[in-house]
């Protein structure tokens, strides 16, 4: 089956992505605050009743105050570092808003490339009615994971604090020994050139699985030559983006925390970029089908995508629980502010979301015959989105704004900007080949797949 | 008092069974019991038998088992003897519940399975020195028995049964007491 992306899907796509760009700029000029702004500000809060805010400054800033030392220039001083700091987290916001939904849509095809190249090494006879689908949402790898390393690149210090000029020069007031230590890694050429060979390997991987895949579908009857690069590439793609997949995670998300570092981090993103793909997939095929265009897939294919959604949402809650967990029961300090930054400080956000992640797939999608209802899986495909949205929130933000935080215009606007992004490139990819990927050996089994 | 009789059809073959449990379906007759030496695959939707509940009665021993596990751990740890134990917060349930989470979810699972497994004996009547209620021996290696129950019907039964393919018909007078 043919299919065009609908003018009105197109429209809506650009209108997103209009009102978010919008919305971007103006939170970075709503940013632009300078050192006396952010004293009004402070003093404004303080007035408003918020008597704890002197308070927490000076236990936050006061080390040395406790020593005993009232003098007023020391008094001075912490004021001044006081409202830098919040200047930095004010400047911050916007850049990392962007970074955090950027990452948020990639990750989602990245996630459905890991899926696509398991279905293929795995020969599963199910899903290849679904391969263009996935493949279609494939095609957002490459343009997304650039705009990511833009973002970082241009975010620089807003959002990786061990790009701070200085942090790694000894005797500098901004000298940092523990992220020094760490520079061998954590270099900016070194970010980059990472981050280029991830992007250039899975790019590469999808462009030719795509490409054997749509081979396949014109080749004769009995050459199944494309089907088998296809089934080689996937194996070898699965071992490279295991490796690959950890790093980036270090990189890209864990290293917002320099002096933090959680053994099962690479882990636990993928499985919120799995769960977040499965469901996109589903979400993606129950649109098409609404239009007649999927004439293959039936409800046991949407009920088995509503399984890997259940499924993997557990796995995700399993590594969050056990990363918190073994965190929280040996509450080792150098680790353990990690989790106390986000309780104190972002404690609905933290906790909301394992409700969001867990609890409803949970409670939704265990009955069996719930997982055939294509509402059901739309609605439920919903909650775990925002919830992984939420997630990587979690993340980024403490290590960036702190306290300062708010799910307000410059968060939602980067949202909608890179939705509509992913609508645009994904539907227009999928508009450009057949919906069905007829040469492949196992379609005529996917075809007749009930469960 | 007419001695209840029952019809046995014998098949060798998976899917001829199939077909003749549709056709005997179709022809309005009742099957009593249909034995296969393996699980055959929509053997039950032919037949028309309920859907199981066993799945919701998991559910249900399993939230069973997700409360003992905290009022145990709530009564233990919190209420009888709050100690510190390596300074973790004996205040409250929610303060020190990640160190109960394994504890709740093993006994979640512990309470879900047994109980639906003994569920299961149960309801197919099943336990250790339980007699074998099998018709003929062969239908546990390689021969399928479908039984009708006879309504002074059986040269028309009979035939029906002939037409699907059947290898052996065999007309049992049943005696409650065999087993």
């Amino acid at each position: 089956m043919e299919y065009k992306i609908s003018n009105r899907l197109r429209i809506g796509a650009i209108i997103l992505m209009i009102l978010g760009a919008l919305g971007v700029g103006y939170g970075f000029i709503d940013s632009h605050k300078s050192f006396e702004d952010i004293e009004t500000m402070l003093s404004e809060e303080t007035h408003h009743g918020e008597v704890s805010e002197v308070a927490t400054v000076e236990e936050a800033h006061g080390a040395s105050h406790a020593e005993g030392d009232h003098s007023g220039g020391d008094h001075v001083d912490e004021h001044k570092k006081h409202v830098e700091h919040v200047l930095h987290q004010v400047h911050n916001r916007p850049w990392s808003a962007l970074y955090v939904a950027g990452f948020f849509f990639f990750m989602i095809a990245l996630g459905v490339l890991a899926f696509y190249a398991i279905q293929h090494a795995a020969q599963a006879g199910w899903s290849p009615v679904l391969f263009r689908v996935m493949e279609g949402i494939t095609s957002y790898v490459l343009p997304g994971g650039i705009i990511v390393l833009l973002i970082a690149f241009f975010a620089d210090s807003h959002v990786f604090i061990w790009l701070t000029d200085g942090i790694t020069t000894e005797g500098h007031e901004k000298y940092d020994a523990l992220v020094a230590g760490k520079s061998g890694w954590l270099n900016k050429p070194g970010f980059f050139i990472r981050g280029i060979i991830f992007l250039a390997g899975w790019s590469a991987y999808q462009y030719f699985s795509r490409k054997f895949s749509l081979a396949q579908d014109n080749a004769d009857i009995n050459d199944n030559s494309n089907f088998k690069k296809n089934f080689r590439i996937s194996a070898g793609f699965l071992v490279f983006f295991i490796y690959t997949e950890s790093v980036m995670s270090w990189d890209w998300i864990m290293s917002v925390d320099p002096h933090w570092f959680s053994t099962l981090f690479g882990w636990y993103v993928l499985s919120g970029m799995l769960v977040c793909g499965i469901t996109v997939i589903a979400m993606v095929t129950i649109y098409l089908k609404s239009k007649g265009l999927l004439e293959h897939v039936n409800d046991s294919h949407i009920h088995d995508l509503g399984k890997f959604m259940f499924g993997f949402s557990i796995f995700w809650t399993y590594l969050w629980f056990s990363q918190f967990m073994l965190i929280w029961y040996s509450n080792i300090p150098e680790e353990v502010t990690y989790f106390i930054t986000r309780i104190e400080d972002y404690n609905l956000p933290f906790f909301g979301m394992v409700a969001l992640n867990f609890i409803f797939p949970l409670l939704l999608l265990m009955n069996s015959d719930f997982k055939r209802v294509n509402w059901f899986v739309i609605m439920t495909g919903i909650v775990i989105l925002g919830g992984h949205y939420l997630d990587i929130f979690n993340m980024i933000m403490p290590a960036t704004v702190g306290d300062r935080w708010f799910i307000g215009i410059p968060e939602i606007s980067s949202i909608l900007f890179f939705a509509g992004l992913f609508i645009f490139l994904v539907f227009t990819s999928l508009g450009k080949y057949p919906l069905l990927a007829k040469g492949n050996p196992f379609v005529k089994e996917s075809e007749n797949f009930h469960y | 008092m007419e001695a209840s009789k029952v019809i046995h059809a014998i098949y060798t073959d998976d899917d001829v069974l199939m077909s003749a449990v549709k056709t005997v379906k179709a022809e309005k007759h009742h099957i009593e019991e249909v034995y296969t030496p393996f699980p055959v695959h929509g053997l039950d939707k032919a037949m028309g038998l309920a859907p199981t509940r066993l799945a919701i009665t998991a559910f249900i021993y399993g939230c069973i088992g997700l409360s003992v596990a905290f009022a145990m751990m709530n009564f233990i740890m919190i209420k009888d003897w709050p100690q510190d134990i390596g300074g973790k917060p004996s205040f409250s349930y929610l303060e020190n519940m990640p160190a109960f989470v394994p504890i709740m979810f093993e006994l979640t699972v512990f309470f879900a399975a047994h109980l639906m497994v003994i569920t299961f004996y149960l309801r197919s009547r099943m336990w250790p020195f339980k007699d074998a209620e099998n018709p003929d021996p062969r239908t546990t290696d390689d021969h399928f028995l479908m039984e009708i129950a006879v309504h002074n019907n059986e040269e028309s039964l009979t035939n029906l049964l002939k037409s699907t393919g059947a290898v052996e018909i065999n007309i049992i007078d049943k005696d409650e007491d065999a087993h």
